[in-house]
């Protein structure tokens, strides 16, 4: 039964077909354009990329299209902040790694737990359970999901809750009664591939991605249809130009990155068919421009050394078309990416003042521990500064779009690689940034952490032994493992910062009220003044927060800030998963520089939701 | 040895057996029997997979007996995590096979000793022994791949440190768990000509091998140790919980009295051998 070369050949010829069927939607006039965007304003608050009108509820993990993460709600105040109080609470039920945003939509509240998946329906005052959906994920996903078995959230559209399930399926459920109105198969849990990220639905598509770098996957980026969950385009990320999308609308702003079939020429033989590059993070978009943009997981299952080339287009971002899925431009943050750099961060659209113009700018706090600031029109970089200690890179070069590297840490075999900063997880994973157009300052949350990767180790998998390099983590300069950073992107410079004793792995969340607020793995969920980065008032949660904080308005006209808890992700298996401390290699070296978190929180989940007395 | 599985067997209930946790028990079961319980991959021949067809599968079988023990399975794929979710969760108590400088468990003394080994077409006459042969580098070469973090088998690392790269296809050692015991893709490969030659861990070889309708010539790997330190003959050992050394001690035992009968499991198999120095005392953390 073997199976691989034809099935190779099918994926790429149905790909193809796929990208022939929908390219014609692209013809259509500006008129019918602007009349489907204006219909969208009707059932999404409507969303200007850099400061969306805001109706109190929340309705995508990122609250807005731009990924701005700004509550325009200002009834909590650094005047009064400090009188915040718990107005309810609700266990999930659930032990794993909580990375979720609440949604809120008129007077409902819909969280989506990690694996098995469970949507409540919550009322967003007195926090009754309204109904639970239970979408019984296979359980063996869970053998497939590289850290820990996380959910990011949901995506409300016309009537719908949709998001992605851990065994590869969308769902979408009534929002009203909670029934199941589509589930779509995407990905094959046989193969590697499971879906974590938060979807976002544009123009009737809903966008959602793949994980599974660590296993051989192929990443791609798929648009399904929100009424009925088939699927309308997928985009791939590796792979011949056909299957990436790429035709005569892409315009890469470098010369590295122009040129035909890159995603096969930028690989020896036949390796980007399980090259990586998944889909796991944050999609923005621009309605102005009709554009996505998305970014692109770390190239695998190879040896750096033995995938020479810029291992196209993992580690990267793209600007698509959101109809046809075209690429319209590319860009690689680390292109031949040597340390597990994933290029999946939050895409934050914003206007800003450059040299004395205005310009359209994608801000993106990267794994690799600069921000950049990008012309979200053509993918040039117009800065690029690092935010974290870097011991990888010296510097960035404009002309050319490079990072310029620090070969001597480079990891090889038979060399030893010390202090590597950042390290695996990066200046910053995940975890969303926000930013307030009041004070003009992206609010960061991240890690500060470096790696040693050493000695081989002998290991045993699917009955083979091999070896690998043993990778410690441990704490950057100043000893401290996470850091909550105000940044200037004009300024191109950090404002404050509130050092953190766990990696800051939770979302942020900005506020008219000046109050910024954000979760720590030591259980404290903060409320810091957005100038100062004074802390004004803190609560003790029962584990450790690594998810994404939102406020929204009650039908009684209050303002409210909605979080969860529950420790978990990557850098919280240890408690989550169980882990043995004295390994410190395991959650990928991860384990070494969180021995002493079960010391600080348990397991377990629940939502908390505060408002002012 | 004839043999009665055949690589076009379809397991398509297999497909989501990842983490399920069937168990198997032996016929006669009486009261108060001490139980067996092994930690297996149901998907995984030569080694092990739910039907007992595997090497390891009859190797646990004569540990029980040994044992006076029942026989009970908990079946999880082996991959990342499967020492954590069964062995250390305490679902079962033995794992049937692991290297003997295994990190994640207490390891008795080898009981085998296989070798990574080139695999050819035997109509194509290829004469490779060493990883320092010139031929590889011009010959398509097939290995297995794991994952990024360096974590690979130890051909993909030789060969990428002399610059072997651009001819060299990998073969997932996760590939596509819907199809019987993924891994073998690699061995297939070679009789399918896709690959002129494959690196390939022993026993995998040593059974698919017999599976192919082509016959393949199979050639140790050398050198034995790829200096400065890349082994490519591992001793394999029986893995327990640390801190349960009295039931390694007494799994010892077990293997020295059944030494030919193992060694006759394991040549039924085709498994490939390299000699050990008997009575070694290979395992870790004594």
């Amino acid at each position: 039964m073997n199976l691989r070369p034809n099935k190779v050949h099918k994926t790429v010829a149905i790909a193809a077909l796929t990208a022939c069927c929908f390219s014609f939607i692209s013809c259509r006039s500006a008129e019918q354009r602007e009349a489907k965007a204006e219909n969208n304003k009707a059932s999404v608050a409507p969303i200007n990329a850099s400061v969306p009108a805001d109706d109190g509820q929340w309705l995508m993990a990122s609250k807005d299209y731009g990924a701005n993460r700004f509550s325009s709600l200002d009834q909590i105040n650094t005047g009064n902040v400090r009188n915040l109080r718990l107005a309810w609470s609700f266990s999930t039920g659930v032990l794993r790694g909580h990375e979720a945003a609440p949604l809120v939509v008129g007077d409902t509240m819909y969280f989506v737990t990690p694996y098995p998946n469970i949507l409540y329906a919550i009322d967003v005052i007195t926090g009754d359970k309204k109904w639970e959906y239970k979408p019984k994920p296979a359980s063996a996903s869970q053998g497939v999901a590289c850290c820990d078995v996380v959910n990011r959230g949901a995506a409300y559209w016309e009537g719908k809750v949709i998001y992605n399930t851990l065994d590869s399926h969308t769902v979408a459920v009534d929002a009203k009664t909670g029934k199941e109105v589509w589930k779509s198969r995407l990905g094959d849990i046989n193969r590697g591939e499971t879906m974590t990220m938060a979807p976002i639905v544009v123009k009737g598509k809903v966008l959602v991605g793949n994980s599974g770098g660590e296993f051989g996957v192929r990443g791609w980026l798929t648009a399904v249809n929100a009424n009925d969950g088939s699927i309308a385009w997928r985009a791939y990320s590796t792979g011949p130009d056909a299957d990436v999308l790429i035709g005569p609308r892409f315009k890469p702003f470098y010369p590295q990155d122009q040129g035909k079939d890159l995603g096969v020429t930028s690989w020896p033989r036949d390796h980007w068919k399980i090259g990586g590059g998944s889909v796991w993070g944050w999609i923005s978009y621009d309605p102005e421009l009709d554009l996505i943009y998305y970014g692109t997981g770390n190239p695998g299952p190879w040896n750096p050394e033995s995938r020479p080339g810029d291992n196209k287009w993992t580690a990267g971002i793209f600007a698509r078309d959101p109809d046809t899925g075209e690429a319209i431009w590319a860009y690689q943050w680390s292109p031949h990416d040597l340390y597990d750099y994933d290029g999946v961060n939050e895409n934050v659209l914003l206007d800003l003042p450059i040299n004395g113009e205005t310009r359209k700018v994608l801000v993106r706090p990267e794994r690799n521990g600069y921000v950049y600031v990008l012309d979200r029109t053509t993918g040039e970089v117009l800065s690029a500064d690092p935010f974290v200690y870097s011991t990888v890179s010296k510097g960035f070069d404009l002309k050319t779009g490079k990072m310029i590297d620090n070969e001597s840490k480079a990891p090889g075999y038979g060399r030893i690689a010390r202090e590597i900063c950042p390290s695996a997880p990066g200046g910053k994973d995940w975890q969303p940034s926000s930013w307030s157009p009041r004070t003009r300052i992206l609010y960061i949350p991240h890690n500060n952490l470096c790696m040693d990767m050493e000695a081989l180790e002998a290991n045993y998998i699917a009955g083979t032994p091999y070896v690998g390099a043993s990778v410690k983590m441990y704490a950057g300069p100043g000893g401290h493992r996470g850091e909550f950073t105000a940044w200037d992107p004009v300024q191109r410079k950090k404002i404050w910062s509130i050092k953190e004793k766990f990696p800051a792995w939770s979302g942020a969340l900005a506020t008219a009220g000046d109050v910024v607020f954000y979760g720590t793995m030591d259980r404290n969920f903060k409320a810091v003044d957005a100038r100062s980065g004074e802390v004004l008032w803190r609560y003790r949660s029962g584990s450790g927060i690594i998810s994404q904080p939102i406020s929204y308005k009650g039908p009684d006209g209050k303002q409210y800030i909605a979080v969860a808890d529950g420790v978990g992700g990557w850098s919280g298996t240890i408690v989550a998963g169980g882990l043995d401390p004295r390994d410190e290699t395991s959650a990928l070296g991860f384990v070494g520089a969180m021995k002493d978190l079960p010391d600080y929180t348990n397991k377990g989940g629940t939502i908390y939701v505060f408002t002012l007395p | 040895m004839s043999s009665p599985f055949r690589r076009t067997a379809v397991l398509s209930a297999v497909g989501l057996l990842l983490v399920s946790c069937a168990k198997r028990t032996d016929e006669d079961v009486q009261p108060n029997q001490r139980v067996l319980r092994v930690c297996s991959d149901p998907n995984n021949l030569p080694f092990s997979n739910e039907r007992g067809e595997g090497f390891e599968n009859r190797i646990a079988g004569l540990v029980a007996r040994d044992l006076g023990a029942r026989l009970e399975y908990t079946w999880f794929a082996q991959r990342r995590g499967f020492v954590r979710n069964t062995l250390r969760a305490g679902t079962c108590d033995l794992i049937m096979g692991v290297p003997s400088n295994f990190e994640l468990a207490a390891t008795t003394r080898p009981y085998y000793r296989s070798t990574y080994v080139f695999v050819s077409r035997e109509d194509r006459n290829l004469d490779v022994a060493s990883l320092d042969d010139p031929a590889l580098r011009r010959l398509q070469i097939g290995v297995h791949v794991i994952g990024d973090d360096y974590a690979n088998p130890p051909p993909l690392h030789a060969l990428g440190r002399r610059n072997i790269i651009g001819n060299v296809a990998g073969y997932s050692i996760f590939g596509d768990y819907t199809e019987p015991n993924p891994p073998a893709r690699l061995v297939e490969a070679v009789a399918d000509a896709e690959v002129d030659v494959a690196v390939v861990w022993g026993p995998f070889a040593g059974f698919f091998a017999k599976q192919q309708v082509t016959p393949l010539r199979l050639t140790p790997v050398l050198p034995e140790i790829d200096l400065p330190f890349l082994p490519f003959v591992f001793d394999i050992s029986m893995g327990v919980r640390r801190g349960e050394e009295g039931f390694r001690t007494e799994l010892e035992g077990v293997l020295d009295r059944n030494e030919a009968e193992i060694d006759k499991i394991l040549a039924r198999y085709g498994i490939p051998l390299k000699p050990m120095a008997r009575g070694t005392a290979g395992a870790k953390g004594r």
